[in-house]
């Protein structure tokens, strides 16, 4: 059974946790990005895009039975790694679910202090845009 | 250069996350010194007021500063007081000659020349003229080393030619540009030279009548001055030429609703309330760089920048993007092909401050076919040492993201 966003969120303040030092979670962050699957080349074109991040971000999104799946990418290896905690917690996950989600781990893991303003802005591109995928296919 | 130096840089004693400030980023902008910040706390300690009005005591102080700032000024680059417009800023300078003498003086089919690689800021303002008036916006294109290239700049000057306006730095790569001989040929079509001197003040003395530049823009900020403040320098004969820029206090003789009679120079161009601190801030920020000797500044900052050339190829993937002969001490760089910003974060998490993107300079990062560079300038206040910590930090950055 898919674990909810909530669960998802917990226990990624959990990993992050294991962590004291500010440096050793930005390590984290990368090694997530450098994880993060690549996607199919056809979806590295302009069209998915998301605007309004400094490094280039394309995102795609799918729907099977019911749930949503996301695949993204990024030129920027700490991107992917935003990328990846917010693949890992609304893939898989009901459209309301996705649309109602607040995604608190954001800020409980201090994600915010890692990225400049014009970073953080990225990444409210990046959640509207997969919050309308979900709106798309609900 | 010397410790007495970073004494007099109250911010540069500083940890971030933890680490000693290293500070690169003085292309963006420059940090100040006691004396002109001394200067700002003194103005509105001792004599804060409105001035070229009030006849009591303090505006008579305050014009006499603001106007003492303006005689540094001019020194300075070897001009007359009255060429001397205090602005916001190099973009505002930019802005105000593209405005003024454009619109009187560009015709539909008249040609305007830019290099490839200016800062928006020296595009933009051009090519609105040029769709106001039916103008050509040409383009200086530039080697990969980032050098324009002369010849084809000499082929693009023709009769048609109305204005040149180039930097005389790169703020991007560093590249000093000839613009001596720029402006040289340039006025052999009687085409005016518009001179973005953001990125030369701080590195180097500049001479408008040797240069023979027609206008000189440069911002106060950049130059260890407070923000909001800037300079256009423009030839008298010019000046007296073009219309104000902005209407209103100031810069008029007489008002009446039958016409209103427009100031002398430089006062037709400063409608309003002046930056009064910042003018005098500049003014403080000149004399201070002037003590310390345009040419010791020159001469140290071309050590580290040979220095830090050497030592920042030594991190393994590093490549140094411009490469020009003659270069400010700026040096643009991509690893491997790690982006930009994910450098930036790292080096700013061991409290080394740079620059990361386009630089304003999109039009230069597509000729170069990359979207950004990191950016590491530096001031006189910077060190050797600093380079080598910065180099043992980007390989650590180099390592954790590769």
């Amino acid at each position: 059974m898919q674990k909810s966003i909530a669960e998802i969120e917990n226990e990624i303040v959990d990993d992050f946790n294991l962590f004291d030092e500010r440096e050793d979670k930005i390590e984290y962050l990368i090694d997530l990005g450098k994880k993060l699957p690549l996607i199919d080349s056809k979806y590295r074109i302009d069209d998915f895009l998301v605007k309004g991040c400094q490094s280039k971000v394309w995102l795609h999104a799918y729907e099977k039975d019911g749930e949503i799946f996301f695949e993204a990418d990024s030129d920027s290896v700490m991107t992917k790694g935003i990328i990846a905690l917010l693949v890992k917690v609304l893939s898989g996950q009901s459209p309301t679910a996705i649309i109602n989600s607040h995604l608190e781990f954001i800020t409980r893991i201090e994600l915010q202090s890692f990225l400049t303003s014009k970073r953080s802005n990225g990444l409210s591109s990046m959640i509207v845009k997969m919050k309308a995928y979900a709106t798309a296919f609900a | 250069m010397n410790e007495s130096i970073r004494a007099q840089f109250p911010i540069l004693h500083q940890t971030v996350n933890g680490k000693p400030l290293i500070y690169f980023d003085n292309a963006a902008t420059s940090q100040k010194p006691l004396a002109v910040i001394n200067a700002i706390k003194d103005y509105y300690e001792q004599y804060n007021s409105n001035i070229h009005r009030g006849a009591h005591h303090l505006a008579q102080l305050a014009t006499e500063k603001y106007e003492n700032a303006r005689r540094t000024v001019a020194q300075h680059i070897n001009a007359s007081e009255h060429e001397i417009n205090f602005v916001r800023g190099t973009t505002e300078a930019v802005n105000l000659v593209a405005t003024s003498y454009g619109r009187k003086f560009i015709k539909a089919g008249d040609e305007i020349i830019v290099s490839e690689m200016e800062h928006h800021s020296n595009i933009v303002p051009w090519q609105m003229l040029c769709e106001e008036k039916g103008a050509i916006l040409r383009v200086i294109p530039i080697t990969d080393s980032g050098e324009i290239i002369f010849e084809d700049f000499l082929k693009l000057l023709s009769e048609k030619t109305k204005i040149v306006s180039i930097a005389y730095i790169s703020n991007a790569l560093g590249t000093i540009h000839p613009v001596k001989e720029i402006i040289h040929e340039a006025h052999k079509v009687d085409a005016v030279v518009f001179i973005d001197g953001a990125q030369a003040l701080p590195h180097k003395k500049v001479d408008v009548k040797d240069l023979d530049c027609d206008f000189l823009g440069f911002s106060g900020h950049k130059v260890f001055a407070g923000t909001g403040i800037g300079i256009l320098y423009g030839k008298e004969e010019l000046l007296e030429k073009m219309n104000p820029y902005m209407g209103g206090g100031e810069m008029i003789k007489s008002v009446s609703f039958a016409g209103t009679t427009y100031n002398d120079l430089p006062y037709k161009f400063e409608a309003g309330t002046p930056h009064i601190e910042g003018g005098i801030s500049l003014g403080a920020a000149l004399i201070y760089m002037n003590e310390i000797g345009l040419d010791k500044i020159s001469a140290y900052e071309n050590e580290l920048l040979a220095y830090g050339t050497e030592k920042f190829l030594e991190v393994d993937g590093l490549r140094i993007v411009g490469t020009a002969k003659t270069k400010a001490s700026v040096i643009s760089f991509l690893v491997n092909n790690i982006h930009p910003y994910d450098l930036g974060v790292l080096l700013n998490e061991q409290g080394i401050a740079i620059r990361t993107g386009h630089h304003c300079c999109q039009p230069l990062m597509d000729r170069l076919k990359i979207d950004g560079t990191c950016r590491a300038s530096f001031a006189f206040y910077n060190t050797k040492e600093e380079i080598d910590a910065t180099v043992n930090a980007l390989k650590r950055a180099v390592k954790i993201l590769s």
